[in-house]
């Protein structure tokens, strides 16, 4: 059973529940109001009902579960740069289970603190730039599926958008242009820069990381996460594709902005880059999103090149795909504690100078095995 | 985009204490900055003129927060040249031990402030972790952690503790055993290297004539260091090098402060096995006598120094004092023009501000 019909299963489960009252209700009213009713009812079991409604459980189970996962990412965030820096993590709130609960605490206090807006900031800039970074980042998410069976279908066939990965990649572009404008809209010198240095960012890496993407694809044959992954049957594409493997590390690393490249909110020169002049629970969603980037970054990288939920029968796929995702995003993390950030200049340099043309050599690479008829 | 003024300061993550640096910026490249001191000023050399001279040791603790023992033992130095006292030589040993251990405290908070400016956060912890080591064993030897208020004049407030030698030997031990993980992770960090080879450059005759001093100084190639040129307290008996490097840049001052680790374990080793038995104070008068006093020492900042003036009361007339950074920060313009705002910070970082000092 996958996703979708799990949730098939239980809308149509609500829906013939609440039917069976609706038209009871119907069958003690006046005829012409009963024909109403009738309407209605058979509007709620339609196909189209179903599926649109399936879809939206589908996609509240898949945030639900995105959410929980991003708390325990923020957890094990803290618990490993304590270990790093050589202190205990958090441990106070819920002593029991290992401090897990800090961070259900840090949101209580974040939405409980005044949400200020700067007087001459630019309104609507300034509250539609949270919306459009945690929307798209949130969409990301929701492209990526965790196993055949589970994640966004439209019908029973089994799991993933038709064109997954294009949708995800263009989902996880749209931030930095948010960032860009939260950074205008604050009329702060500070987040000016972080905004702008985020735009400059964004054009070192992103053509690398889309070339890196298309040798992929181009291996696979296919732009879904189940076509890529099922490629991988064989050989994990990280093996033959180990230079764009690399590769795409650096980007991944670069898109969800840790430490060597996290100029927009360099806190050392510009206090908190883009995001000084918010506070509150827009300051909590934007911490939040930046780590969901990261485990969407971990997940994007395991399911094109460590094989995505493919492994051993031990224990389900699903379990597989976020044992992957959390050890890369425990590598980004390592390298977020361990380094220093970079300038604005030299990541551009890196971006054309290195990147760039390594990605065309791996596209090579990618282009000749395919011709080899090795994949 | 256009030019505009941006103000590094007084609140910000990069100014390590209450300063204001504004630059002016093209995008991202600095074509003008004016650093601003005087938000810290307490008045410290009008307070002293208030004061007789054994109540004023308190008071010089707390022009610098990260090396106060410096301050302390320069301003006891300047009133026994004042006063003509005759300092024992176990007083004169157990001090320099003591100025180098905060020496090795002061420029691992400076590393460890460094590495945070740049964004590695391990660098940070680590080095905080380490001064811990060291604070710990001048709070042995003074009952104080941060303003220690241990030298007297005429000699230290008191003996070393027990096991002091045992204790003093193996931090070093340690130390150098840390300082060669420091230049596994700085050094061999690739990034860190692209952040400070060839920022910050600072020419050896601007250095000279702007009066630049200390690690600064000596990273622009200029082997000047008090504690060899002028010999205070032991440092004649006490075998050690200055050390520079000639690339001029924040690497450079970098390189510096880690091999001036390096020397002052040396120097405490030393000085553990030289210590001679004897007294460690003798009574100083309580009135000075009129004439004027002067001192420098090798602050971890630069050369430091005072002169004071008695008028054969207990207090003395006026108390000067030539704070280092005061000096080194007037440098900050010449460095900083022409490179990136991204930059400020390891430039700024490099020159271990400390504003108690500068604003007195």
């Amino acid at each position: 059973m996958n996703l979708y019909e799990f949730c098939y299963g239980i809308i149509h489960w609500l829906v013939d529940l609440v039917n069976n009252l609706w038209y009871w209700l119907g069958d003690l009213l006046p005829w012409w109001f009963g024909d109403f009713f009738t309407a209605v009812g058979d509007f709620a079991r339609s196909d189209g009902h179903l599926s649109v409604m399936t879809i939206l459980l589908e996609g509240v189970v898949i945030l639900v579960v995105g959410l929980v996962n991003v708390l325990n990412f923020i957890w094990i965030d803290r618990k490993l740069s304590g270990r790093i820096f050589d202190f205990y993590g958090p441990y106070y709130v819920g002593y029991r289970i290992g401090g897990w609960l800090q961070n259900l605490a840090d949101g209580i206090k974040l939405f409980t603190k005044e949400i200020i807006t700067p007087a001459k900031a630019d309104r609507v800039g300034f509250l539609v730039a949270p919306i459009v970074f945690v929307g798209s980042s949130v969409l990301v998410l929701a492209a990526i599926p965790f196993s055949h069976n589970f994640g966004i279908a439209t019908n029973d066939s089994g799991a993933g958008i038709p064109a997954g990965v294009l949708f995800a990649f263009a989902m996880f572009a749209i931030a930095p242009f948010a960032i860009l404008v939260a950074g205008w809209s604050s009329n702060n010198k500070y987040t000016l820069i972080g905004g702008m240095r985020s735009a400059a960012q964004m054009m070192s890496y992103e053509i690398p990381m889309l070339l890196i993407v298309a040798s992929v694809l181009l291996l696979a044959g296919g732009f879904s996460f189940g076509e890529v992954v099922d490629a991988q049957h064989d050989i994990w594409f990280a093996i033959p594709l180990f230079l764009g493997f690399i590769v795409f590390l650096v980007c991944i690393v670069a898109e969800v902005e840790v430490q060597p490249f996290d100029l927009p909110e360099a806190e050392a020169e510009l206090v908190e880059g883009w995001t000084t002049e918010y506070c509150g629970m827009r300051f909590g969603l934007f911490m939040m999103t930046s780590y969901l980037r990261g485990y969407a970054g971990g997940a994007l990288t395991t399911a094109l090149f460590l094989g995505g939920w493919q492994g051993p029968r031990l224990i389900p796929d699903e379990f597989w795909f976020l044992i992957k995702a959390y050890i890369v995003f425990f590598v980004v993390e390592w390298m977020r504690w361990s380094l220093p950030r970079i300038r604005v200049d030299q990541i551009l340099g890196l971006g054309w100078k290195r990147l760039m043309p390594l990605a065309i050599l791996n596209l090579l690479i990618a282009a000749a095995m395919k011709t080899m008829g090795w994949f | 985009m256009a030019e505009m003024w941006i103000n590094m300061g007084p609140q910000h993550p990069m100014t390590h204490g209450l300063w204001n640096l504004r630059i002016k910026v093209d995008g991202e490249t600095i074509t003008d900055a004016e650093p601003e001191v005087g938000y810290l000023h307490r008045g410290i050399e009008k307070l002293c003129e208030d004061r007789t001279y054994t109540q004023i040791i308190p008071i010089t603790d707390r022009l610098c927060y990260g090396s106060s023992l410096t301050w302390s033992h320069l301003y006891c130095l300047t009133v026994e040249d004042l006063m003509g006292v005759e300092v024992p030589e176990r007083a004169e040993y157990i001090r320099v031990m003591a100025i180098e251990m905060q020496r090795i405290a002061s420029h691992l908070m400076w590393l460890a402030a460094y590495a945070a400016d740049l964004g590695m956060m391990v660098g940070f912890i680590y080095g905080m972790r380490d001064r811990e080591v060291f604070i710990d064993l001048l709070q042995a030897l003074s009952g104080s952690r941060l303003t220690y208020n241990y030298p007297r004049i005429g000699g230290v407030a008191h003996d070393l503790p027990h096991n002091f030698d045992r204790d003093a030997l193996r931090a070093c031990e340690y130390m150098e055993k840390k300082l060669k993980e420091y230049e596994d992770i700085y050094d061999g960090s690739k990034v860190f290297m692209m952040r400070n080879e060839g920022i910050g450059l600072l020419k050896k005759e601007d250095a000279l004539n702007l009066g630049v001093t200390g690690p600064p100084l000596r990273g622009s190639g200029v082997k000047y260091d008090l504690r060899k040129d002028m010999p205070y307290s032991v440092y004649e008996d006490i075998d050690f090098q200055p050390r520079s490097h000639p690339a001029c840049d924040c690497y450079a001052r970098y390189r510096v402060r880690m091999d001036e680790m390096w020397e002052s374990c040396r120097i405490i080793r030393q000085t553990v096995k030289k210590m001679p038995k004897g007294k460690w104070r003798v009574v100083a008068p309580r009135n000075a006598p009129e004439g004027t006093g002067f001192g420098r020492v090798e602050d971890p900042r630069g050369e430091a120094v005072m002169y004071v003036v008695g008028n054969g009361t207990d207090r003395p007339y006026r108390l000067k004092i030539r704070s280092p950074i005061f000096v080194t920060v007037s440098a900050a313009p010449k460095m900083l023009i022409g490179y990136k705002v991204a930059d400020v910070v390891a430039i700024m970082g490099g020159l271990d501000m400390c504003i108690g000092e500068a604003d007195r």
